[in-house]
C-alpha cells in the first residue's frame, strides 16, 4: 500500500475547529509511519482564508476548493470537494472528524469512492503492512480492532482521542473547482434556527459539569452552570434530567446523548447508570459529588465527595475561582 | 409513499459487555436483546407518518441472527405492515458489507424513504445509513428530530451543532432518527395478536466481503480505582488539592 493520507479539515467561521487539528496530528503520524506524504483539504465559502490564517501546517499540500454551497452543513457538496482533492492527492487513506458533518461526510466518501470504513477511531496504529484501528463500541464497553482490508480506506477520528497536529513547514496550496452536483435531487437547507449563543459542543470540551436528578429541577442548575463557568468549561446532564425537560436533548451524556471524554468531567447528582457510564468513563479524570456513598458513579470517579450538592456546589465554585485567580 | 425502516438487534443499554473466550465476540449468556433504541424511535416516527396519511405502509428491515424475528413482530406489533429478515452467516460483518446487503434488499423493497437510526448502539458506526444513501444514490439528511409531509418529499428539522436546521428532502431519501422525534409507543395486545399473522420473509444475507477484518474485541483500558476526598463542603480544599497536584488540572 502506497497512496497518501488525506486528513478533512473542518472549519468553523474564519478557522479550523479543534478536531479538524487533532486530524492533523493523527494524519501527520499515520503518514510518517507508513511513509507517505500527509495531505490536507480544506473546503469551505471561505477556505483560501481560512488557509491563510491557520498555524503553519506540516503537510505535503493543502487542498483548498472554495464554493458556496460548502457553508452547507450537508454531505453532498463537501463529498465532491473531498473527492477532487483525494484525487489531486492521490489519497488512500482519508480521516475525518466525528463530528455531525464528518461522520455524515466519512461515510459519504467512502459510498461514493467505495472505500472501506472504520468510525470513531480512537488510535491507528500501522504493524508492518497492517493498519489497525481502535474503536470503541457498546458505547465503549469494550474496544474493537479491525484491519483495513481495502483501498482506499476513511477513517473517523473520535475528538479528544488525537493529539493536534505539530507546526511546520507549511505545505504547497493547491486550489481545485467544486465539481456540479449530479443529477439526483439532493437535500436543501431551508431555514436555520440559531441559538443565540453555542457552548463549545460536548464532544470537544476539555472541561464538562454535568447535573443529575439530584438537583431536584432545572432552578437549581444555576449551580452546575457555575461551576462550569469557573472551571471554564460546559454544562452535561444525565438522562433522567433531560427526559424530564429540565435540560436540551443535547447536554445529555451517555449512550443515548453524547459520547465524552474531556480531561475533567464533574458528576453532580448522577447515580452513575451503565447507560450514563458509558458516555463519559472514558473521561480522564472523573469527579462525583452524591450523597449516596454506595452511588455507582464512585466505582468509575478518581475523585469523590460524599455530601448534598446544594452545600458541595457553591462552596466548590468558590474555591475554583479562588484557585484560578 | 412506502417506508422502510432498518432494525438491528443489538444487545440491551443496560447489559453488561462480557467478552467471549475466542476474543472475537460478546458472551450472549444473559444479555437481552432489543432493537437499536435509535431504530425503535425511526419506526415510531414511521408508524405515526402512516396514521396521519403521509406514508402508505411501512416495511422493517433488519440483518441480523434468526432470533431477530422476535423484534420483527414486536415491531409489527408497534404498526409496521411487514417486515423482511436477512439472516446472518458470519460472524463479523463490518458496515460495508452490511450496507450492501441491505442495499440489495431495498432495490428489491423500492422504498420512498429509508428510516434508519444516527447509530446502532452496538457498534456505534454511524456509517450504514450514509453508505446506504451513497450506494443507492438516494436524498440524506441526518440527526433528524422532527419530520412532516411536504410536496415532493419530506421537510425534517435536523439538530445539527446546537443548531435546529430546516431541511426539504425529496424522495427517495434516507434519513436518521435522533432521539427527540418521536416516543416508541408499547405495543398494545391487539397490535400483538395482529403482528403474529402479518407477513414476515426471511432470506439469506448478501452483500460483498467486507472492507475490514475484526482482530480482537477487548475490555476498555481499566480504570485506576479512585478514592472518596472527604464528605460534604469541608472537602472541598482537598479536592481542589488533588485536583492541582495529583491531576495536573487548574
Ligand atoms: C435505552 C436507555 C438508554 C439510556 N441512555 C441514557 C443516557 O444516554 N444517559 C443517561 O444519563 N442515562 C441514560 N439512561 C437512563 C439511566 O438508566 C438512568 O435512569 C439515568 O442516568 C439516571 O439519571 P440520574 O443519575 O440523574 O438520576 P438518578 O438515578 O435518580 O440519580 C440521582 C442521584 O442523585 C443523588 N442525589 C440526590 N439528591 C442529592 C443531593 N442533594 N446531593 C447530592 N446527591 C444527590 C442520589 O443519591 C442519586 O445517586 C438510559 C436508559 C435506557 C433504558
Ligand atoms: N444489521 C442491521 N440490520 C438493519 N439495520 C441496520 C443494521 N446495521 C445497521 N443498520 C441501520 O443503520 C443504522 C446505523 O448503524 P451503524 O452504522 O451500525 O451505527 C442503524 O441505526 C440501523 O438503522
Amino acid at each position: 500500500m502506497s497512496g497518501n493520507v488525506l486528513v478533512y479539515l473542518e472549519t468553523e467561521g474564519d478557522a479550523l475547529r479543534k478536531p479538524a487539528l487533532e486530524g492533523l496530528g493523527a494524519g501527520q503520524a499515520l503518514a510518517a509511519a507508513l511513509g507517505v506524504e500527509c495531505h490536507a483539504v480544506i473546503a469551505a465559502p471561505n477556505a483560501a482564508s481560512v488557509a491563510a490564517a491557520a498555524r503553519p501546517m506540516a503537510v505535503t499540500a493543502v487542498h483548498v476548493i472554495e464554493h458556496a454551497d460548502l457553508a452547507s452543513s450537508l454531505a453532498g457538496p463537501h463529498c465532491r470537494a473531498v473527492k477532487a482533492a483525494a484525487a489531486a492527492a492521490g489519497a488512500e487513506w482519508m480521516l475525518f472528524p466525528a463530528t455531525i458533518l464528518g461522520r455524515d461526510l466519512l461515510a459519504t466518501v467512502a459510498g461514493a469512492l467505495g472505500a472501506g470504513i472504520a468510525a470513531d477511531a480512537t488510535s491507528i496504529d500501522v504493524d508492518g503492512d497492517a493498519v489497525h484501528i481502535t474503536r470503541p463500541v457498546f458505547a465503549g464497553k469494550a474496544m474493537q480492532i479491525v484491519a483495513a482490508k481495502r483501498s482506499p480506506f476513511c477513517i473517523g477520528l473520535r475528538p479528544n482521542a488525537f493529539a493536534v497536529g505539530a507546526d511546520g513547514e507549511p505545505g504547497r496550496v493547491e486550489t481545485h473547482e467544486l465539481a456540479a452536483s449530479g443529477d439526483a435531487p439532493a437535500a436543501t437547507i431551508e431555514e436555520v434556527r440559531a441559538p443565540e449563543s453555542r457552548d463549545v459542543d460536548l464532544t470537544e470540551a476539555e472541561i464538562i459539569v454535568s447535573g443529575g436528578r439530584g438537583l431536584k429541577g432545572p432552578e437549581h442548575f444555576h449551580l452546575i452552570e457555575e461551576l462550569a463557568a469557573a472551571l471554564g468549561g460546559v454544562v452535561g446532564a444525565s438522562r433522567a434530567v433531560v427526559d424530564a425537560g429540565w435540560r436540551p436533548h443535547s447536554e445529555q451524556v451517555g449512550q443515548t446523548g453524547k459520547t465524552v471524554s474531556p480531561r475533567l468531567y464533574v458528576a453532580c447528582a448522577i447515580s452513575g447508570a451503565i447507560q450514563h457510564l458509558a458516555g463519559m468513563s472514558s473521561s480522564k479524570c472523573i469527579v462525583a459529588i452524591n450523597k449516596d456513598p454506595e452511588a455507582p458513579i464512585f466505582k468509575v470517579a478518581d475523585y469523590g465527595i460524599v455530601g448534598d450538592v446544594f452545600d458541595v456546589l457553591p462552596a466548590l465554585t468558590a474555591a475554583v475561582n479562588e484557585a484560578r485567580g | 409513499m412506502k417506508i422502510v425502516v432498518c432494525a438491528k438487534r443489538v444487545p440491551d443499554s443496560a447489559a453488561k459487555i462480557r467478552l467471549a473466550a475466542d476474543g472475537k465476540g460478546i458472551d450472549p449468556q444473559g444479555v437481552e436483546q432489543v432493537i437499536s433504541p435509535y431504530d425503535e424511535i425511526a419506526l415510531e416516527c414511521a408508524v405515526q407518518l402512516k396514521e396521519a396519511g403521509t406514508a402508505t405502509s411501512v416495511t422493517v428491515l433488519s440483518l441480523g441472527p434468526k432470533e431477530s424475528t422476535k423484534d420483527l413482530r414486536k415491531a409489527m406489533a408497534m404498526g409496521a405492515d411487514d417486515a423482511v429478515l436477512l439472516i446472518e452467516d458470519r460472524p463479523f460483518r463490518d458496515p460495508t458489507a452490511t450496507s450492501e446487503a441491505l442495499i440489495e434488499a431495498l432495490r428489491e423493497l423500492q422504498p420512498d424513504v429509508v428510516f434508519c437510526g444516527w447509530k446502532a448502539i452496538d457498534d456505534d458506526s454511524s456509517a450504514v445509513a450514509g453508505l446506504i444513501a451513497a450506494g443507492l444514490d438516494y436524498a440524506y439528511a441526518s440527526f433528524v428530530v422532527k419530520v412532516e409531509g411536504a410536496d415532493g418529499g419530506l421537510r425534517v428539522s435536523r439538530e445539527v451543532e446546537g443548531r435546529e436546521e430546516v431541511v426539504m428532502v425529496p424522495t427517495p431519501c434516507v434519513l436518521t432518527a435522533q432521539r427527540g422525534l418521536a416516543e416508541p409507543r408499547f405495543a398494545s395486545l391487539r397490535g400483538i395478536m395482529q403482528a403474529k399473522k402479518k407477513p414476515l420473509i426471511e432470506k439469506p444475507a448478501g452483500g460483498g466481503e467486507n472492507a475490514s477484518e475484526l482482530v480482537s474485541l477487548t475490555e476498555p483500558p481499566a480504570r485506576a480505582e479512585g478514592r472518596i476526598v472527604g464528605e460534604g463542603a469541608a472537602a472541598v480544599p482537598e479536592l481542589i488539592r488533588v485536583l492541582r497536584d495529583e491531576a495536573g488540572l487548574l
